[in-house]
């Protein structure tokens, strides 16, 4: 099973530390993963911001990428959705069409495909759970409160097995962060208060760390923190189940 | 009332938001509403299933649009109702201001239509000089206020206590300070009852109109609607051409589905039918397009024609909580709003797709299953598309296309001080870091996750 490690541009640029997490955590899994080095973005700022004539240059470079692998994995439930609903390859569509079903959120990759049952990780902190509405809603990572479905969650499933680790979530279980990719400047005001919102609920847990499985939202929620002076750390899902 | 738009979203939100307690009120009042919703609907099994037939009814009656119609005009004729098609917001005012003039009418009382809102039929009869009262105590008091509506289930849900009290006051001549709710509605409820009494006309709006029957169902918590076209000599009920239903036996899944979604009732308190005139008096309706037939060409937005206005899409929007409703700037605000107004005015509403997340709560939420988020990110293409873009966002969504498209390129930049994503949101906006504004920017490692992997991958 060869696995191609898909590192979004902002996570290869600014938090290289989940990168890394996610490759050591594929391979102490048994993956065979590799790295793809000449991958970039997956256009999906362009697209969000009514730019999709311009992923052209994004989608032929993902394809050239990506298209050898059995599976395509990464830490970004955001990124994860715009491939599946939008990368296009016109000269070979059918290319498109394989890595558009093969690629998996780490989570979903983890539950689905490896069907993890055992981890050896330990993170003996409180951890405060932020649910990231692409992951959630787009993919189905999870089941959310506006539907009458039986409840589930993949990530909650695999920080379970986390030894030590202590689960909690904010009263409003799946409201939005605010991140919203370039939402969070042309609409900045909304954009922070909905993250400082956020952020204020799990504070009331008295939380050491809030996670997700999108660096974006953390991105957005630790740059708040911070400028709050809290002692509350951003971490991404992959650093806590590759801790040991 | 005006409806001009002044500020884009973004600009009205910041200004909305910079009173933050007033903000975390709005949020809060709407987020019980929302976790009404929830409980009415949990409890619920088959809830989906009747959001499944919802939305099946509404694609099969938009996509026999034209047979029902005319379906419902032959049978509502038949009952004795006259029937009126207006193309436009204009030629409804018109068609509205022509019954009242051949009967010589000038005490009006209107309920439940958010379709006169969007027609701006108070501010055409105003120049008239006809005054119409709003009788939904939200309305009124909006209107008392010389605002629009903020939400279209709770119109003056931007409002306090304290600030009913103030514009009564002003306007009814309450104790001045008497903030006491039950107080308050006991006199709007006083000065409404001498409306209705003298009231000639009555305007409703429509929350079904049934093919089958001719007949047409209003929906109120008040019971004013009923109260109005009971007392007034001519009722004349407005409805958008989406709002027909096939039969009667549709009913019931769309009464289960509404009020739930409102506002977590079971049942709205009047469900009014109205199926023919009392003798001696007169009932018209008049059905207006303003724009859904062209919405319903547009194949990736038709959908949107299902809307019943229950207004969870507003409840569950955690911009609209925070931005509240004026600053969409439009008479159906919210995300349904944000797909709806593009349609009427691509120029004016260019900023509304843009007022969301995509979190995609209100797709899911919505009991006709509208794909709302999937619709505004569409949206956002036809307007790039169309020219409705600065300039600025432009340049900047070319540059980073480039960047993006050479890894090399990418590479180089990443490198040179790990600058691209500190400059890449902003370049569109020349205040520099909006980002900095209220957030600290992420620090910047020295390697990135490219390089680590060159060096580690063969360890
Ligand atoms: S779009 Fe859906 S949720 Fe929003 S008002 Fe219409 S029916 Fe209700």
């Amino acid at each position: 099973m060869k696995v191609g490690l898909f590192i979004p541009c902002y996570i290869d640029q600014f938090y290289p530390q989940v990168g890394i997490a996610t490759y050591q955590l594929l391979k102490k899994l048994g993956c065979d993963v590799d790295y793809p080095e000449n991958q970039t973005c997956c256009g999906q700022p362009m697209a969000n911001s009514g730019f999709s004539p311009l992923t052209g240059g994004c989608d032929k470079n993902f394809v050239a990428n990506f298209d050898a692998y059995d599976y395509i994995v990464a830490p970004s439930g955001s990124c994860v959705l715009h491939i599946k609903e939008h990368l296009k390859d016109d000269k070979n569509p059918e290319k498109a069409q394989k890595i558009r079903n093969n690629i998996y959120e780490l989570t979903e990759f983890l539950v689905d495909i490896l069907k993890v049952e055992h981890l050896s990780s330990n993170f003996p902190y409180k951890v405060g759970f932020h649910t990231s509405c692409h992951g959630q809603r787009g993919l189905h990572l999870s089941s959310m409160t506006e539907r009458v479905l039986p409840q589930f969650s993949k990530p909650e499933q695999l920080l379970q097995k986390v030894k030590g680790l202590q689960l909690s979530y904010p009263e409003r279980k799946d409201e939005c962060c605010g991140f919203g990719g370039t939402f969070c400047v042309f609409e900045e005001a909304v954009s922070v208060k909905m993250g400082k919102d956020r952020i204020e609920e799990h504070q009331k847990n008295e939380v050491d760390y809030i996670t997700a499985g999108d660096v974006s939202c953390l991105m957005h929620l630790e740059g708040i923190l911070k400028r709050q002076g809290s002692k509350v750390k951003a971490i991404h899902l992959a650093e806590i189940l590759n801790h040991e | 009332m005006s409806n001009l738009k002044t500020l884009d979203h973004a600009a009205a939100a910041e200004i909305f938001i910079k009173d933050e307690a007033r903000t975390d009120w709005h949020d809060d009042t709407l987020w019980f509403v929302r976790q009404k919703r929830d409980k009415a609907v949990h409890g619920i099994a088959e809830w989906e299933q009747l959001r499944e037939w919802a939305s099946e009814i509404k694609n099969h009656t938009l996509s026999n649009l034209d047979n029902y119609l005319i379906a419902f005009e032959k049978q509502a004729e038949a009952n004795g109702i006259k029937i009126h098609w207006a193309a436009d917001a204009l030629e409804h005012n018109q068609l509205m201001h022509k019954i009242l003039k051949d009967n010589n009418i000038s005490r009006i009382v209107k309920s439940k239509s958010m379709l006169t809102e969007e027609c701006h039929l108070n501010d055409y009869l105003k120049k008239q000089g006809i005054e119409v009262v709003d009788t939904d105590l939200g309305e009124r008091i909006v209107q008392l206020r010389d605002e629009a509506p903020s939400h279209i289930v709770l119109p003056a849900i931007h409002l306090k206590k304290q600030d009913v009290s103030e514009t009564f006051h002003e306007h009814l001549h309450t104790e001045e300070g008497n903030n006491d709710p039950q107080y308050l509605t006991e006199a709007a409820r006083q000065h409404l009852r001498d409306h209705f009494i003298q009231s000639e006309l009555a305007i409703t709006g429509v929350n079904f109109a049934i093919a089958e029957t001719g007949g047409f169902v209003v929906c109120t918590n008040e019971g004013n609607a009923d109260m109005g076209a009971h007392t007034a000599k001519i009722h004349v009920a407005c409805m958008g051409i989406e709002k027909i239903i096939p039969k009667t036996e549709h009913l019931g899944v769309f009464l289960r589905l509404l009020a739930r979604s409102a506002t977590g009732q079971p049942i709205t308190t009047y469900s009014s039918h109205f199926q023919k005139p009392r003798s001696g008096q007169e009932m018209h309706i008049i059905i207006v397009d303003n724009g859904r037939t062209k919405q319903l060409g547009r194949a990736d937005f038709r959908n949107s024609l299902k809307c019943i206005r229950c207004a969870a899409c507003f409840n569950t929007c955690p911009v609209y909580r925070r931005s509240g409703g004026h600053s969409y700037h439009t008479a159906v605000a919210g995300p349904i709003g944000s797909i709806l107004n593009p349609n009427l005015d691509m120029k004016a509403n260019a900023d509304l797709p843009f007022a969301s997340t995509l979190c995609g709560s209100c797709s899911n939420v919505c009991p006709v299953k509208i794909d709302i988020h999937e619709q505004l990110w569409k949206w956002r293409q036809v307007i790039v598309e169309e020219g409705y873009v600065k300039p600025e966002k432009k340049i900047a969504m070319k540059g980073m296309a480039w960047l993006f498209s050479n890894p090399k390129v990418y590479r180089w930049a990443g490198k040179s001080g790990r600058w691209f994503l500190r400059t890449m949101p902003f370049l569109g906006n020349n205040k520099l870091n909006v980002w900095y504004k209220q957030r600290e920017m992420p620090e910047a490692p020295k390697q990135s996750f490219h390089d680590w992997y060159q060096q580690n991958k063969n360890k």
